[in-house]
């Protein structure tokens, strides 16, 4: 087919994608933003097996096909708990794709180069474009997959360890081997003169080295960061899967590839950046992992904390008129999404006004703990972001919060010198009431004492959150 | 220390100061116990039963006194109980001070600490010993339960084979927590229940409690009972006029009248005038909770009940509370076990009278020799204070324009910058690149800035459905793979083969989980 009817296909395609991306600004314009998204990718493909793609095309459909239908079991299977998992295990495999693509543009080239005149000119596909590129042009193009090789590496054990620390197969704390940041740095160096190597040498081996030297530097990178900073790092593997697929376009030619590989770095990069303002933090902390010492003597907490059995909770939630839920990551650990929602349901059948405040960070991934109350059946318009309720706290009688720590912390307001100082927290301690669920008396991920646990109007609801509110909801009549 | 309640004195009264429960939680602070023989008999609670709790009985009210630092009764000392009072002992009861004043000087010089139970503060921290309260809330009850016991109806309306019953028709007048209970207790009795209070903020707290409010046609300012404390002040004439003629609009439809008006330190208000009673329907009756100060009702005869002409019964009792001596003697052994509590910060069993703590200071009336009463006001307002919190500065009109200026300033500054920088690099890699390349290069740096403008509009509740669209469609690397599996080596198509899978599980994976996410997502 057509060259020019290729390139068409790919300008549709690509203003569905944005289209797609742009429909996600509201809950019901996104569900028809996703059919954009799918019939882009379906005439993407289509017009790249028709068109520049031909050769071995049944072999390419029987493949989409298989990895399809993984791809449809994994779908259907997947718990709405695990969607963090999901992403980063789905991250990984771009990063890998990326790779592969990038040593096969590199291989060909090798090919390519070493043929004469006459044999290039009867090269089809992707050998006969490579055929046409003069020497600057293939500088360029061994900077482009390389650069391609490079970040989609990154991206693959990346994504590997975050999955592994999602699912709870890497011990979540950080970790960092000997020598912490002086590895990845040293890492970096040897990829740049692998660079240098390859662009001018153009053999496989530079390319190789980097590989394993990137690959190091994602295993390395995700591992020294801990559990709470999920968010940051799966939104910057997004972006990284991105910027791969952008960067083998460049080396490929294909335009449609830099364009959407522009829209998913971008977009991953907008997702950290919200993501590290949410935790006042900056990024380059947040990817150097840990948080940084103290800068002073920190407030001591006073007082005790109050712990209260599930009859109190009833009796008190019994009597509110309003009521505010903070869910965290607890509550998706004890998947205690449904009992909420149950919980919800009946204190909104009693007329009262229940609310859901949702901290930007809660959770392991961005919006990770809207997509769990939207599975619990949760109504989206009583699920509100932190600015939206903020302000509404005082007038509360009851802040339920539910296995969440370090964003209902007052420290990160009253203590100048606690490690979360500056953060933006949901001011529940401002309710009437306030019933924390919680597992027992240790601190969050940070380590850090949360002055709420200890003040006059908090009692603690130990307990498993599940156990808890099953517990619990018998006695709301 | 050792704390000792001795059997009450006044005549009928039933109700005694610890139970076996209180001086379990009293022996936790670290105090022993002491009850006089036979105290808590009236109220149910034996001998035995005290014994068991760890209290040592002793047999005679002498002997109570000789042994205790600390006495606990209900009512206010007799004359011979004050004899017994020694230096350095406290006593803690009821004691109206303002009216007993003879009494209070005779205890100042004993120089016994003397705690009032009727003047604790009333501040949120206080209520767990507010007897007043849990007393009036007994009252309350008991009111509606006595008007019951001498009333011949139904308070539910029915509908019976035999015929119609109406349902009563209950008129509570003063909303405190006496009106409050006994508006409960007659609303679940199935009564219809109208209720007044001056205050008119109460409504709605009578309306909670499934009561009807009584509104005047008034246009004063009706008074704001929070400055007096939470409790009623005298109202002007003119609103006690406009009060009257609703009442006696009132009266002849009322089966059952319930009055609690109380006035602190003074005489109770006249509120049920003898025409109101006499335009009642026979059999109709009236509780006068108010008894004790005069009642609001002239014809109440206190301690009484007695029968009018026109065959309305006026109850003037006021031992309601002793008549259900169980449940009085618990709460106010519980709101005791609470002062104490508050008077043995460590838990030691040694007392710090504290007297600048509002509520003890505010509940002492002899302390060290002296009357202390009327107590200073509190410190802390009934209505708790907001927590101290440094305003912000309020910024003035022109501040605000010079910060909002800076910050447009500041933002050109930066978006200059970027741009400067940003089109100065383009243009670097211009002069060297060749003209393929920076075809494909606009096109890159068109779809970044189109990706950050499109993105910062997606709802903060669908990043994780972004996230998954974003997986998915960043498999468009598959069409990389495409192309190269048609031409080259083994190897070349075995890694495009490979890509082309992995692509594929993503891009089917992303859209459905996707699909599956939004379809979750539902108004209520």
């Amino acid at each position: 087919m057509d060259f020019g009817f290729t390139t068409a296909a790919y300008v549709v395609a690509a203003v569905l994608f944005i289209l797609s991306l742009g429909g996600l600004s509201g809950q019901e314009s996104a569900k028809r933003a996703v059919w954009y998204g799918i019939v882009g990718m379906g005439l993407a493909v289509i017009a790249t097996l028709l068109g520049p793609g031909e050769g071995r095309w049944l072999l390419s459909l029987v493949l989409i096909l298989g990895g399809g239908f993984v791809g449809y079991v994994v779908a259907q299977r997947v718990q709405m708990t695990e969607m963090p998992q999901l992403v980063a295990a789905m991250h990984s495999l771009v990063g890998l794709a990326a790779v592969f693509v990038g040593f096969n543009a590199h291989l060909e080239l090798v090919r390519v180069l070493a043929m004469d005149e006459v044999m290039r000119k009867s090269l089809e596909g992707f050998a006969a474009l490579l055929a046409k590129k003069d020497g600057v042009e293939i500088a360029i193009l061994r900077v482009e997959l390389f650069l391609g090789v490079f970040i989609g590496a990154v991206t693959f054990t990346g994504s590997v360890i975050a999955y592994g620390k999602l699912a709870g197969k890497v011990d979540t704390a950080a970790t960092k081997l000997p020598g912490g940041h002086m590895l990845n740095a040293g890492a970096a160096g040897l990829s740049l003169i692998c660079l240098i190597w390859y662009f001018n040498s153009g053999g496989f081996f530079p390319l190789f080295i980097m590989t394993l030297a990137a690959l190091f530097i994602g295993y390395h990178l995700i591992m020294g960061i801990g559990g709470a900073d999920m968010p940051v790092v799966v939104s910057m593997l997004n972006s990284y899967s991105g910027w791969a697929a952008a960067a083998i376009g460049f080396s490929l030619g294909n335009d449609l590839l830099i364009v959407v590989g522009a829209l998913v770095g971008s977009s991953g990069a907008i997702l950290s950046y919200i993501m590290c303002k949410a935790m006042n933090r900056s990024f380059i902390s947040v990817i150097l992992g840990g948080f940084g010492g103290p800068a002073g003597e920190q407030m001591a907490v006073e007082g005790e904390q109050i712990a209260i059995e599930a009859d109190g909770v009833a009796a008190t939630l019994n009597e509110a008129d309003s009521v505010i839920i903070i869910p965290g990551y607890g509550m998706a650990v004890a998947q205690a999404q449904q009992g909420v929602a149950e919980l919800v349901r009946k204190l909104r059948a009693q007329g009262k006004n229940v609310r859901f405040a949702i901290h930007p960070v809660a959770g392991r991934l961005p919006g990770h703990m809207n997509v769990l109350l939207a599975e619990a059946k949760v109504p989206y318009d009583i699920v509100m972001e932190m600015d939206e309720i903020n302000d509404d706290f005082p007038s509360t009688d009851v802040a339920i919060v539910i296995g969440s720590n370090d964003i209902v912390n007052p420290a990160a307001q009253e203590d100048p010198n606690s490690p979360i100082a500056g953060m933006p927290v949901l001011e529940c301690w401002k309710a009437k009431q306030v019933f924390v669920s919680k597992r027992g008396q240790g601190t969050g991920y940070s380590g850090i004492e949360n002055p709420l646990f200890f003040k006059e109007n908090t009692r603690m609801f130990y307990g498993d959150a599940k156990a808890s509110l099953d517990k619990l909801l018998p006695m709301i009549d | 220390m050792k704390i000792g309640t001795p059997k009450e004195t006044f005549e009928g009264e039933a109700r005694v100061a610890m139970t076996p429960a209180s001086a379990r939680d009293l022996q936790k602070l670290g105090h022993e116990c002491v009850i006089e023989t036979g105290a808590g008999a009236a109220a149910g609670f034996s001998n035995a039963d005290y014994k068991e709790a760890g209290v040592e009985v002793v047999k005679t009210a002498a002997a109570l006194w000789k042994a205790a630092d600390v006495v606990a009764k209900v009512r206010a000392p007799s004359d011979a109980e004050v004899k017994r009072l020694r230096d350095g002992q406290t006593l803690i009861s009821f004691f109206n001070p303002a009216g007993n004043t003879d009494l209070m000087e005779a205890s100042a010089r004993k120089g016994s600490t003397v705690i009032a139970m009727d003047m604790v503060p009333r501040i949120s921290r206080a209520q767990k010993m507010d007897a007043l309260s849990s007393m009036a809330n007994i009252a309350g009850y008991r009111a509606v339960i006595e008007a019951g016991n001498n009333f011949g109806r139904f308070f539910t309306g029915q509908v019976t084979a035999a015929g119609k019953v109406p349902p009563a028709k209950v008129l509570v007048v003063g909303a405190g927590v006496a009106g409050l209970a006994a508006i409960g207790t007659s609303t679940s009795l199935g009564a219809i229940t109208y209720a007044f209070d001056v205050r008119p903020e109460v409504a709605e707290q009578v309306e909670s409690m499934g009561a009807e409010f009584v509104f005047l046609d008034f246009d004063e300012e009706q008074q704001d009972g929070s400055a007096t404390g939470g409790y009623a002040a005298v109202s002007s004439p003119e609103f006690t006029a406009a009060q009257l003629a609703k009442f006696r609009e009132l009266a002849p439809d009322m089966d059952i009248v319930i009055t609690t008006a109380l006035i602190p330190n003074r005489e109770a208000p006249e509120l049920w005038t003898e025409d109101m009673v006499k335009s009642m329907k026979p059999g109709s009756v009236i509780v006068d909770l108010a008894a004790e100060k005069g009642g609001n009702c002239k014809l109440t005869v206190m301690d009484e009940k007695i029968v009018t002409d026109n065959g309305v019964t006026i109850i003037g009792y006021t031992d309601f509370p002793s008549r259900m001596a169980a449940q009085a003697s618990t709460l106010y052994a519980t709101n005791i076990r609470h002062m104490m509590a508050d008077l043995t910060p460590e838990k030691d069993g040694v007392i710090n009278h504290d007297m600048e703590d509002d509520v003890i200071r505010g509940a002492t009336i002899t302390h060290k020799k002296e009357v202390t009463f009327p107590p200073p006001p509190p410190k802390i307002a009934a209505i708790a204070a907001a927590p101290k919190k440094e305003a912000p500065k309020e910024l003035t009109a022109e501040e605000k324009r010079a910060a909002e200026v800076e910050a447009f300033k500041q933002e050109t500054r930066n978006q200059v910058t970027m741009l400067a920088i940003g089109g100065a690099l383009i243009l670097a890699v211009g002069l060297v690149a060749p003209a393929s390349f920076m075809q494909h290069f606009i096109v890159f740096v068109l779809a970044v800035f189109v990706g950050f403008q499109v993105i910062w509009g997606v709802a903060h509740s669908l990043h994780t459905p972004l996230m998954a669209v974003t997986n998915a469609i960043s498999s468009i690397i598959i069409l990389g793979a495409l192309m190269q599996i048609g031409s080259g080596s083994f190897l070349v198509v075995l890694l495009a083969a490979l890509s082309i899978f992995m692509a594929g599980i993503n891009i089917f994976g992303g859209f459905l989980v996707t699909r599956r996410m939004l379809a979750m997502f539902q108004k209520s």
